[in-house]
Order: structure tokens, then C-alpha cells, then sequence
């Protein structure tokens, strides 16, 4: 982290933390790859924070090394790692005005006079707060602020930019314009950036890899669609949205897949399925199932009644039960949706093959 | 409306006994005072005259300044130490610290400048022991000067001086410092760029508090300055108790009540009164 204008390689190994009798994290290993945006994803207390609050330095873990660009940080003080760092909350310096928060980082590095004006000015224009140089923090709107708070952590181009829910005291709609424009920070500095939230959504929109976290545990690490589609364990695919669980009986694996019976009729799942016992939880996302009056041959489809609609604009949500009682809540498209409602009235899900996945039964 | 009316009601009714006693104690035999100022001996501004003129009087103006800039200066600064200590020290060290704090409140201004006496004058336990190991031949003049009265009251002012920057420390947002040091800034650096300005209301209010309390002090530097070190409050006193000179001094005190006025009208006006306590 201590080469400027580097995107910085870290790597975690076995790293863990107890804060008195409280595990808040253990046994983490995780690479963090140059230039990458990894989004640490999980509830509150799930060690998420933990995690990052180590790799700044501000907490020393009670086991395991800490790696970066192949030198062991473990023991070194935040001061002399710098990684650039945004705060929950912004933590700009109340007493400094836009230009000299900005201009600090470099103020302590020494730079010249004439380095910290042009770096501090173009940082300035980067994130768009021309014209509020002199003003002082508490003069800023909350997203002016967040600015602030990302161009002190830039300016002296630190090799990983840690950030700890920075978008959380946002409203919805500037919520989404900061989020594009740290994408596009992201990108035009190409430093590693490491992201803390609790909002998957801001997690599958913005990250390269997601890393998801759970009583102090990793739980999986992975591409956003590798996660949301093929979710390691129950935790993250409720964690990452809705999602359909029917149970399956008589699992056999097959040629690319698997097969098993679902409220006994069978049904086969195409790609890498997940794990495989006799008995096992079928998992589908809401979004990939639909609606059909009759039972095709060959595909994937079970009997349900529509229980409730909620109308969404683009669709509809359904919520079903099946003929064992598991409930089910597919998004279908509005018309669909009248056509399957009726007292009483039965209808059949189907799902392609590809899009079901296996989790361990009660796990 | 009526909500605010009747609450403004009870906070007055609730703070009358505190204004009466304070008009009938305070204001209203003071407003006497004023009066001999201008009355006493014959009426007219002669007594305003002489402050203006006297050169005894004017010399002690100058020295209670004088004391009261240093003690302020050296109590702000130790209760700044002490208070760092004490807000985010170890458990173990905030004990300590607010021991130190909390004990010289139950022992009387009176037992401790006594105290300090038998510390200081010349065949007290400081001067005995330096001799005794032949660090000095004769005894240092630690009291009865302006030295003693600094110490004195710098000793009696610190925990008054600590309210005021353990509020102002209370307040400030952790996340801010640990922000200055994943910046790169060093422990020091970031004590003395982050830290102590954000604290800086505390350091007013704190130097206000102390210099105002440090210009009315009486029995303090009446017994350590042994008569030597006379301030304000004291010179008030000789002028209507021995000289008698009630004029003069009813003058004097108008102009102390005038100048405290002004430093409280500055404290209020730059820290907010909340941030005192």
C-alpha cells in the first residue's frame, strides 16, 4: 500500500479477532487482487467492518497475517500503511476547510506547496466541488460532503481505497448518482478498492467480486452473478434477494446436473448445481420462474395456487402454494398474473433447468 | 403555543427563588457600591480619577493581570493534559485522573494555601530537603512572592479549568482522528492538527473560566503573597476594611464587576454554555 499511483495486491491469511469473549471474526483468508473492487457484503456483527478496520490498521487481529504486495503488514501502524480510507459518517476535519481537507494527506507527506495546489485543484475538479474550496464542511450537502470525504482519500493515489458504507446517511436517488460516480472513480484510477455495505443491491451493482460475511465468517467469495445464482449456502442466497425453497427428494446426480423429485414429480437441474445428498433444498430465484396452464413434457413444473398478487407496475408479484404447502412468489408480467388468479384456481411454475440450484437440506 | 407559553412559565417560576436571592444578595447591594463610587467622599468621578492616576492601584491592576494571565496560562495547560488522561485514558488511568480531579474540591481554599505555605516558605519541606541534599545553600523564596500566589491558585484552578476540555474532548467524533492517522498523519501530528483545534472551544472556555475566577482571588494570594503580592480583590479589601477609603474602593470593584462582565459576555458569545459543564 506504501507505492503511490499502485494498485495495491492484499492478501489475508487466516486472520481472526476476538474482542474480549466476542469472536468477531475467524479464520479469514481472502485475496484481494490489484485494482479490483470487492464489496465485503453481510449483516451488522457479521465482521464485515472488522475486516476492513484491520486492513486499515486501526485493529490489530488477534491472529493471522496480513499481506500487501507480498510485504507483511500485520504489525504496521495505520500511519504508515495510508490506505485511503471513507468513513461512515464522512469524519472530514471540522475545522478545515474543503480545499485544506483535501490538501492534508499530502500536507503530512510534505509535499511542495506547488504539488499540493495542482493535485488538491485537479482532485477538486475530479469530483466535481468547483467553486466550494473555501467553504467549510458543515456549509456542504451530505453528498458534497461524501466528495470531500473522497477526494482526501484519493488525492494522494493510495493503493487500496477502503470505504465503510459511505452511502448510508443518503437518500435514495443520490444514492445511486454517488454510486456511478465511484464507479467511475473506480475506474479512472484504477486503485484497489475494498467496500463495506450491508445493501446487496449496492453490493451486485457496483463490485467485481463480492465477499459475503456472516458471524464473523466468510461464507463465500465470488463474481455477483457466481453469487446470486449459485449461492454457496442458505445465508447468502437469502441474503442476496428472494428466493423459492421446495424440497427435493431422491437426489441423483446426472450428466452436467442433477435430478431429483419435487413434491413428486421430477425435475432436473443443468450446470454446476451445488451440493448432493439424497435429500437436499431446491432453490430458484422468484424472477426465474413462471406461469403455465399446462404441465409441458420434459420441463420442470409443479402444481401451486395462487394465494395473493401484489401489483408492482412493470409486473406482478404471486405468492402460491404448492400441493405440499411450501410457498412460492414469482414476478410475472401483469397479464399473466390475472390470468393465474381465481378461486381456488390451479396453475403450473415452471423454471429452466439451468436456473435451480441444490443447497444441503436444513443447512 | 400555549405548550411553549406555560413551559417558558414553569422554567421562570422554577428560576425565580435563584433571581430573587441573586437581586436582593447581589444586585441590589451592589448597585450601593456604585453609588459610593461616585458619592464617596464628595460626589463626582474623583474616585475614577484617582484609579486612573494612583500608581499604587495601577500596579496592582497590572500584577492581578499578570497572575491571572499566567495561572491561566499554566492551568489550562496542565487540565489539558490531565483531561486528555482522563477522557481517553485506560479505565485504570481515568480513576487516577479523576481522583486528581475530583479530591481538591472536598479540601477548603483555606487549608490549601496553608498547605502550600508549609510546602514553600523557607524552612518548609521543599527548601529543607533541597538543602538537606545539598542542592541549594539557601533557601529558595518559593512564597510570599508572586510565585506562591501562582501556585497557589494554578493548584486551586486546574479542576475548574478541566470541565470545560473534558466536554469539548467528549464531544469530538473518534472516527475523526483515526481518519487523520489512516491519512498518514503520526500520533503528534494528528494531536496537534486535529485534536487540539477541535477542541479549541474547550480551550476558551476554559481560559475564560480560570482568568475570571483568577481576578477576584482573595484569601490565596492573601496568604501566600504575605502582603507582598497584593491583588485586586485584596487591595479592595485594605481600602474598606483598613485604609478606610470605601470610595476607592466601591471604584475598584465597579470596574472588576465591569471587566469579569465583559470576559462573560465574550465566553457566552463563543461557547455555548452547554459545552462548559
Amino acid at each position: 500500500m506504501q507505492q503511490p499511483g499502485r494498485a495495491a495486491e492484499i492478501k489475508a491469511n487466516g486472520i481472526g479477532k476476538s474482542f474480549g469473549s466476542f469472536r468477531a471474526l475467524s479464520d479469514l483468508t481472502l485475496d484481494i487482487g490489484r485494482g479490483e473492487f470487492l464489496t465485503l457484503l453481510g449483516p451488522s456483527g457479521s465482521g464485515k467492518t472488522t475486516f476492513l478496520m484491520i486492513l486499515a490498521g486501526f485493529v490489530q487481529p488477534s491472529e493471522g497475517r496480513l499481506f500487501s504486495d507480498g510485504a507483511d503488514i500485520t504489525d504496521r501502524p495505520a500511519e504508515q500503511r495510508a490506505a485511503g480510507m471513507v468513513f461512515q459518517g464522512y469524519a472530514l476535519f471540522p475545522h478545515m476547510s474543503v480545499e485544506q481537507n483535501i490538501a492534508f494527506p499530502l500536507k503530512v507527506r510534505k509535499k511542495s506547496a506547488g504539488e499540493i495546489k495542482r493535485r488538491v485543484g485537479e482532485m477538486i475538479e475530479r469530483v466535481g466541488l468547483k467553486g466550494h474550496e473555501k467553504k467549510q464542511p458543515s456549509q456542504l450537502s451530505g453528498g458534497q460532503q461524501q466528495r470531500v470525504a473522497l477526494a482526501r482519500a484519493l488525492v494522494f493515489e493510495p493503493g487500496v481505497l477502503l470505504l465503510d458504507e459511505p452511502f448510508s446517511a443518503l437518500d435514495k436517488s443520490l444514492r445511486g448518482q454517488m454510486q456511478a460516480e465511484m464507479k467511475r472513480l473506480h475506474q479512472e484510477t484504477g486503485t484497489t478498492f475494498v467496500f463495506v455495505t450491508h445493501d446487496q443491491g449496492e453490493a451486485l451493482a457496483l463490485s467485481s467480486r463480492v465477499a459475503i460475511f456472516n458471524h464473523g465468517r466468510l461464507l463465500q467469495v465470488g463474481r455477483p452473478d457466481e453469487v446470486y445464482d449459485r449461492p454457496a449456502n442458505r445465508f447468502v442466497a437469502e441474503f442476496l434477494g428472494e428466493i423459492n425453497m421446495l424440497p427435493l427428494k431422491g437426489v441423483r446426480s446426472a450428466d452436467n446436473g442433477a435430478t431429483g423429485l419435487c413434491e413428486d414429480r421430477a425435475v432436473s437441474l443443468r450446470g454446476n448445481a451445488g451440493a448432493v445428498g439424497d435429500n437436499a433444498i431446491l432453490a430458484i430465484r422468484p424472477e426465474y420462474m413462471s406461469i403455465a396452464r399446462e404441465a409441458a413434457a420434459g420441463e420442470n413444473c409443479i402444481a401451486a395456487t395462487a394465494t395473493a398478487s401484489t401489483y408492482l407496475g412493470a409486473a406482478t408479484r404471486l405468492d402460491l402454494t404448492t400441493r405440499q404447502g411450501a410457498k412460492v412468489t414469482v414476478s410475472v408480467p401483469n397479464e399473466v398474473a390475472a390470468s393465474a388468479l381465481g378461486n381456488g384456481k390451479s396453475v403450473w411454475l415452471t423454471w429452466p433447468a439451468e436456473k435451480g440450484f441444490l443447497l444441503p437440506d436444513g443447512g | 403555543m400555549r405548550g411553549i407559553l406555560s413551559d417558558r412559565m414553569g422554567a421562570a417560576l422554577l428560576m425565580a427563588p435563584l433571581l430573587l436571592f441573586l437581586v436582593l444578595a447581589y444586585a441590589w447591594p451592589f448597585l450601593g457600591v456604585v453609588k459610593w463610587s461616585f458619592t464617596l467622599p464628595q460626589p463626582g468621578l474623583g474616585q475614577y480619577d484617582a484609579l486612573l492616576t494612583d500608581p499604587l492601584v495601577q500596579s496592582v491592576f497590572v500584577r492581578t493581570l499578570r497572575i491571572a494571565t499566567v495561572v491561566t496560562l499554566v492551568s489550562v495547560t496542565a487540565a489539558y493534559a490531565i483531561t486528555v488522561v482522563w477522557v481517553r485514558g485506560t479505565p485504570a488511568q481515568r480513576l487516577v485522573a479523576e481522583f486528581c480531579i475530583l479530591v481538591p474540591f472536598w479540601i477548603s481554599v483555606l487549608t490549601r494555601a496553608f498547605g502550600w505555605l508549609a510546602l514553600l516558605s523557607n524552612r518548609g519541606l521543599i527548601n529543607t530537603w533541597l538543602q538537606s541534599i545539598g542542592f541549594i545553600s539557601e533557601p529558595l523564596t518559593l512564597v510570599r512572592n508572586e510565585f506562591g500566589v501562582v501556585v497557589g491558585m494554578t493548584h486551586f484552578l486546574i479542576p475548574f479549568a478541566v470541565f470545560p476540555l473534558a466536554s469539548a474532548m467528549r464531544s469530538l467524533d473518534e472516527r475523526v482522528l483515526l481518519a487523520a492517522r489512516g491519512l498518514g498523519s503520526s500520533r503528534m501530528r494528528t494531536f496537534w492538527s486535529v485534536f487540539v483545534p477541535m477542541t479549541s472551544s474547550g480551550i476558551i472556555g476554559s481560559a475564560l473560566i480560570t482568568f475570571v475566577f483568577s481576578l477576584g482571588f482573595f484569601v490565596t494570594p492573601a496568604i501566600l503573597g504575605g502582603g507582598r503580592s497584593v491583588m485586586v480583590a485584596e487591595l479592595i479589601y485594605l481600602r474598606i476594611f483598613q485604609s478606610p477609603d470605601w470610595g476607592l474602593g466601591a471604584a475598584i470593584s465597579v470596574v472588576l464587576v465591569l471587566f469579569v462582565g465583559v470576559l462573560m459576555a465574550l465566553l457566552f458569545r463563543y461557547v455555548r454554555p452547554r459545552q462548559m459543564i
